[in-house]
């Protein structure tokens, strides 16, 4: 098995056994088969991409093809444990109500994306004058499926705004954990855990 | 095993019944042809069992004895495949209503010794379950590993899950829908109109001496065929081409009603070799149980209630080119599954084929449910 994303691997290593889960574009479902094979979690997934639905499923996870954007009202409220959301949030029509789902749907959730805010990014822009490609925003402006570019003072204000908790966050800089001072500036990545 | 006569190709059993009928009527006898490949596990715990489309049987894996052809689902199940009968007890049974073994309007109503025709009761979709449970009874099945069916099998899967909810372990649910649409029956209405409409149907009393109302069934079949392709793959595999024949060796248009263009040559033919294997009533009955089929009106209106006792692990696949049971269908199905927090998995995959996809080669689909089945064998 290959390593879990450094995001994931701290969402994988804080959710405790026998959780439901919901993972909110699972991918391939590399964190649902992480979570699944320690004991007794129930994870759920929902992948807008059909071959990687199809690559879940054949691992024997449960992946639904579906939209965050469109999907998420079909879930009945408290359903999950945890309700995930792993560099997701970036690609979301709708953000701000992908994020009120979230905390409807799990009683606590996990937000992780890039931090559009980075020292690298805002140098780039700055200096280069040009949308940054970088490694964590490998696309360029064109083709990038990053369509709501948010920083982490970006994120917290909005939690905050809707009334949702901050229970704890995480801050990386490649994989490695920074520390949460002046997080805005030089965390390439960051993970909140939420609840309403 | 081997030498129990319950298993293995070509079978046909009577069952006493009786069978209540979701129409009220009491059934006895209960005839039911199928097949199994494989052997059950002593524990009983590896049966898989296969539902037909509308027009299928139980030859599932084997050769149909009237065409000759091999099974309609060899690309999904036989060695090295998802359903391998090496690991698998696999099991498929003709439906109730059908013409190819089991109780349907062709075979003898013990009351008057003579075909029932149109005095057969009419069936649903629950009633052909609820028999398949019967002839499991007669096995020795507890409990399926795994339902798996395409369009009416599907139908056929959903319904198990939720009738037998202690019977499934888990359920694939190929190109299907919970509910039967307008347009859906109304496809069906014009094929059993034009069978209605052939004098030789005759009130359905044509078995026998008779000559069958083939034309009738014929064209039941063309409409019903063209809601199995796409116009994508009409236009792909035929196109506007016209018909080669030894008359016009380059084809050319006859300015007549021949079978001109490619297309109505392939219909006709589709037309009339199904007549050849399937009876004209048969084909009124299940149809009538299609346009029945409303999994959500059977359970106060709301399909998620369908799935409320239900713990087993569903796999849900649609093709983006079907409009017979289009995606949306599908998503319908996986939403009440999740709303019930049923182990839900839904994908739609990308065809040329229309409908039809499922009984053709789809090695996504294949790949979707060996994983699915996978990991029920952990």
């Amino acid at each position: 098995m290959t390593a879990l994303r450094p995001d994931l691997a701290i969402i994988a290593a804080k959710v405790p056994p026998g959780s439901r889960v919901l993972d909110i574009g699972c991918g391939d479902g590399a964190l649902m088969a992480a979570l699944r094979d320690r004991s007794g979690i129930d994870a759920r997934g929902l992948e807008i991409d059909a071959a990687n639905v199809a690559a879940a499923v054949a691992r024997g996870l449960s992946v639904v093809q579906g939209d965050a954007d469109a999907d998420l009202g079909d879930y009945p409220d408290a359903a999950f444990d945890y309700a995930i959301l792993s560099q997701t949030l970036q690609t979301a029509r709708r953000p701000h109500i992908v994020l009120d789902h979230l905390v409807r749907i799990g009683t606590r959730a996990f937000v992780s994306f890039p931090n559009f805010a980075h020292w690298q990014v805002r140098a780039s822009l700055l200096w280069g004058g040009r949308m940054p490609v970088t490694r964590l925003l490998p696309e360029r402006w064109y083709d990038t499926p990053n369509i709501h570019h948010v920083t982490i003072d970006d994120f917290r204000a909005m939690v905050a705004e809707r009334g949702i908790t901050v229970e704890d966050a995480w801050f990386l800089s490649g994989d490695k954990r920074t520390r949460s001072a002046a997080a805005n500036l030089f965390a390439e990545h960051a993970v909140f855990l939420l609840r309403r | 095993m081997p030498d129990d006569a319950r298993f293995g190709l070509r079978r046909h059993v009577t069952l006493a019944g009786p069978l209540r009928l979701d129409g009220g009527m009491l059934l006895s006898p209960v005839e039911i042809a199928y097949e199994t490949y494989g052997t059950l596990d002593p524990d009983g715990s590896n049966a898989v069992l296969i539902c037909h489309a509308l027009t299928g049987d139980h030859y599932v894996a084997s050769e149909h004895p009237v065409t000759g052809k091999p099974g309609w689902w060899t690309r999904l199940i036989g060695p090295g495949l998802p359903v391998d009968p090496a690991r698998h007890f696999v099991i498929c049974a003709n439906v109730l209503g059908s013409c190819m073994g089991s109780s349907g309007p062709a075979s003898e109503n013990p009351a008057t010794g003579q075909p029932w025709g149109m005095a057969f009761p009419v069936i649903t979709i629950r009633d052909m379950v609820r028999a398949q449970a019967m002839l499991l009874d007669h096995l020795g099945v507890a409990r399926l590993r795994a339902v798996i069916g395409g369009s009416m099998g599907g139908m056929q899967a959903l319904s198990w899950a939720s009738t037998f909810p202690d019977r499934v372990a888990a359920a694939v649910v190929i190109a299907s829908t919970a509910r039967h649409s307008a347009q859906n029956i109304a496809f069906h209405e014009v094929g059993r109109q034009a069978i209605m409409a052939d004098p030789n149907w005759r009130g359905g009393a044509y078995y026998g001496d008779g000559a069958p109302p083939t034309a009738g069934l014929a064209v039941a079949r063309m409409a019903a065929h063209i809601t199995y392709l796409s116009e994508a793959g009409l236009t792909e595999k035929f196109g506007r081409r016209l018909q080669h024949s030894p008359e016009r060796p380059n084809g050319a248009k006859s300015f007549g009603f021949d079978a001109d263009f490619q297309v109505e040559s392939y219909l006709r033919h589709q037309g009339i070799s199904f007549v050849d294997r399937f009876d004209a009533n048969s084909y009124l009955y299940i149809t009538r149980a299609l346009d029945y089929f409303d999994l959500a009106e059977e359970h106060g209106g709301l399909l998620a209630n369908a799935f409320r006792h239900t713990t087993a692990r569903f796999a849900v696949i649609s093709f983006d080119t079907d409009w017979l049971y289009p995606t949306s269908d599908s998503r319908a199905i996986v939403h009440a599954l999740n709303a019930a927090g049923a182990r839900a998995s839904f994908v739609e995959l990308s065809s040329p084929f229309g409908h039809d996809a499922f009984l053709l080669d789809a090695p996504e689909m294949n790949r979707v449910i060996d994983g699915f089945l996978r990991a029920g064998e952990r």
